[in-house]
């Protein structure tokens, strides 16, 4: 460790551009890390109103070298929901001290999105979410939109609401199984797959495949609804409805999955809003802070849902929060069926959405927007623009800074895992070993868009 | 830093392409960057919703306010304020000879990982900041990948405790 890494602004020296030796990633013995970097492992993120740290060593967890047992949990742990690596201090079974450590699925998509036109823009940003692709897709298009200034057709809307709804609800789904697995109730597992099998078959249908769907694009969606749709929909709807009950019975009363669940991981309202903590996260300690209900995009105004809210800010909060959250999407999803308009499924601009393939044989001008579209792909304003969603996770944020051209001059994705992992030192720390697993769980880092 | 804080109702608004005025644009010196962001802080935009970094290098002729100087990197805040349902933007211009910029850790702690991965990509510096390593790439990488004179393809994998072809 060497002792340029804690400059003040007084003392920074003038750092050479190419100068690139930084610290090392991995967490230290106490006697080797700095008090401000202590205070961040061990989670003391409130300030007081005046601005000093809260003294690290006034929590009380303060111990000598020789107490404490440094161990590495990860990339490899199977309940690390993916390559999360952890580093952890232990006393005994006690966590004390927490370091998360990323970037073992980085494949840098924000560069290869400067090198992709904003038309193909949606099959990059789709993979980094895996879990939930059609959110990255929905942003990015949105973000583009904004910059060109289209306005896309009602249908369009509601196809992408419908569409977005449904893989909440497989998402969440996904997180039910894969946290009901951590916690030792392997039938929750397969029934939440089970589940999810369905909805992942209705995207296949419509799309083309399960994951990475590359259906929402700048203009519009890429087809429409497949024919009884609306029956399939209404079969969902049913069934997950129906099931989320079983899940609650399954689970909710379970007095050991009860017992993991109450009371670890605590989290509170002050603590979220300083991690900047978002989605389940920030719901279950208490603040009602949805995007589709306070910042509404789409036609999220013109339908009907509850946000769900936590007390305690525990992990039971956040199963309770997931699981009401299917509910609430189904029923979004009903009322998206029912009110779903008709019309065109994108926008008829010529310069934005590739012409139906059957004017190409008889229209000179189709055919060169057609190739125009595929080659070049269009041409966005300059500017830059922020357009957050509600994904699954979180604030699902695209950052797009365009020169005029066809390519994004730059695409930020804000990853909800990204910033909701910054939670995990305060939530394991104090908490038993065992309880860490569960911790991960709740906070359902989806590894893809963490290292993008 | 400047002995005057900006009030946030000072902020030069710039016109914003969001759409339906979801958030407010502002271009912000670098040596006031932290007291414009403590006195929104004060004003109650609660959390920091996204830091990230741009590099203008291939791009310098990008259209600014006037009396905005641009400079090759250029530091975006987003601001949220969930009491007044507002959104916030700074922008900040960061030179190139001397790519840093105040940390805001003790400020939002949750801008520590946003910053290090801008440090990590963009090679941009935030004073103050409690452990300013690589996030994203392995520790021995060589160079800031999202800088537009990066090149592509230069070196195809790197690993551990091997030197690159360099």
């Amino acid at each position: 460790m060497d002792e340029t890494k804690n400059v003040t602004a007084v003392e920074r020296p003038l750092w050479p551009t190419e100068e690139t030796s930084e610290g090392s990633q991995e967490l230290f013995e106490r006697s080797k890390t700095s008090p401000e970097e202590l205070g961040r492992e061990v989670g003391a993120v409130l300030r007081l109103p005046e601005g000093p740290i809260i003294d690290p060593t006034q929590i009380d967890i303060e111990r000598s070298d020789d107490e404490t047992m440094i161990i590495n949990m990860g990339p490899q742990h199977p309940s690390t929901h993916g390559v999360l690596r952890l580093m952890l201090e232990l006393d005994g079974e006690v966590v004390l001290r927490t370091k998360p450590i990323i970037g073992y699925l980085h494949t840098g998509m924000e560069k290869q999105a400067e090198d992709l036109a904003f038309i193909q823009g949606s099959t990059n940003v789709t993979r980094m979410d895996y879990l939930a692709p059609l959110y990255q897709e929905l942003a990015f298009s949105l973000a583009t939109e904004a910059l060109l200034g289209v306005e896309i057709p009602a249908r369009a809307t509601y196809i992408r609401m419908l569409m977005t709804e449904l893989n909440r609800i497989s998402s969440h789904l996904m997180w039910m199984a894969t946290n009901g697995m951590d916690m030792g109730s392997t039938s929750m597992m397969i029934y939440g797959f089970r589940e999810r099998e369905m909805i992942l078959s209705f995207f296949e249908k419509t799309t083309g495949v399960r994951m990475n769907h590359n259906y929402i694009r700048p203009g519009g969606v890429a087809a429409d609804l497949p024919d009884g749709w609306e029956d399939d929909v209404e079969v969902i709807c049913n069934t997950v409805e129906t099931r989320s009950y079983e899940y609650d019975q399954l689970l909710t009363g379970q007095t050991i999955f009860r017992q993991r669940m109450e009371g670890i991981g605590n989290l509170t309202a002050e603590e979220a809003l300083a991690l900047s903590v978002t989605g389940p996260l920030l719901r279950s300690t208490g603040v009602p802070w949805d995007l589709r209900r306070t910042m509404p995009y789409c036609a999220y105004d013109a339908v009907d849902f509850d946000v769900i809210v936590g007390t305690y800010g525990d992990n039971f909060d956040r199963y309770s929060i997931r699981l009401n959250e299917i509910r609430e999407s189904v029923k979004i999803v009903r009322q998206l069926l029912a009110a779903m308009p008709r019309g065109d499924y994108r926008v008829q601009n010529a310069k934005v959405t590739p012409p139906p393939r059957g004017r190409i044989d008889q229209s000179m001008e189709a055919l060169i927007h057609h190739f125009k579209v595929f080659t070049e792909g269009f041409t966005v304003p300059e500017g830059e623009v922020y357009v957050a969603i509600e994904s699954p996770r979180g604030e699902l944020g695209c950052y797009i800074a365009s020169d005029g051209g066809s390519k994004p001059y730059r695409l930020h994705m804000r990853g909800p895992s990204f910033v909701n992992l910054q939670a995990l030192p305060l939530l394991m720390r104090g908490g038993l070993l065992s309880d860490a697993v569960a911790v991960i769980s709740s906070v359902d880092p989806v590894m893809g868009e963490v290292d993008r | 830093m400047t002995s005057v804080i900006t009030p946030p109702a000072a902020l030069e608004p710039y016109p914003s392409t969001d759409g339906v005025g979801v958030a407010t644009i502002a271009f912000v010196p670098r040596s006031d960057f932290r007291a414009v962001v403590a006195a929104l802080k004060a004003d109650g935009f609660e959390m920091a919703a996204d830091l990230c970094a741009v590099d203008y290098l291939t791009f310098p002729t990008r259209s600014l306010p006037v009396g905005v100087v641009g400079e090759r990197f250029e530091v975006v805040l987003n601001l949220l304020s969930m009491s007044k349902r507002q959104r916030v933007r700074l922008r900040v211009q960061v030179p190139a000879a001397d790519p840093v910029v105040d940390s805001l850790y003790d400020l939002y702690p949750g801008t520590e990982a946003m910053e290090r991965e801008a440090f990590d990509l963009l090679g941009v510096r935030f004073a103050g900041h409690p452990d300013l390593s690589r996030i994203l790439l392995p520790e021995e990488w060589e160079g800031h990948p999202l800088r537009k004179d990066y090149g592509i393809g230069r070196v195809p994998v790197q690993f551990k405790s091997t030197p690159g072809p360099r």
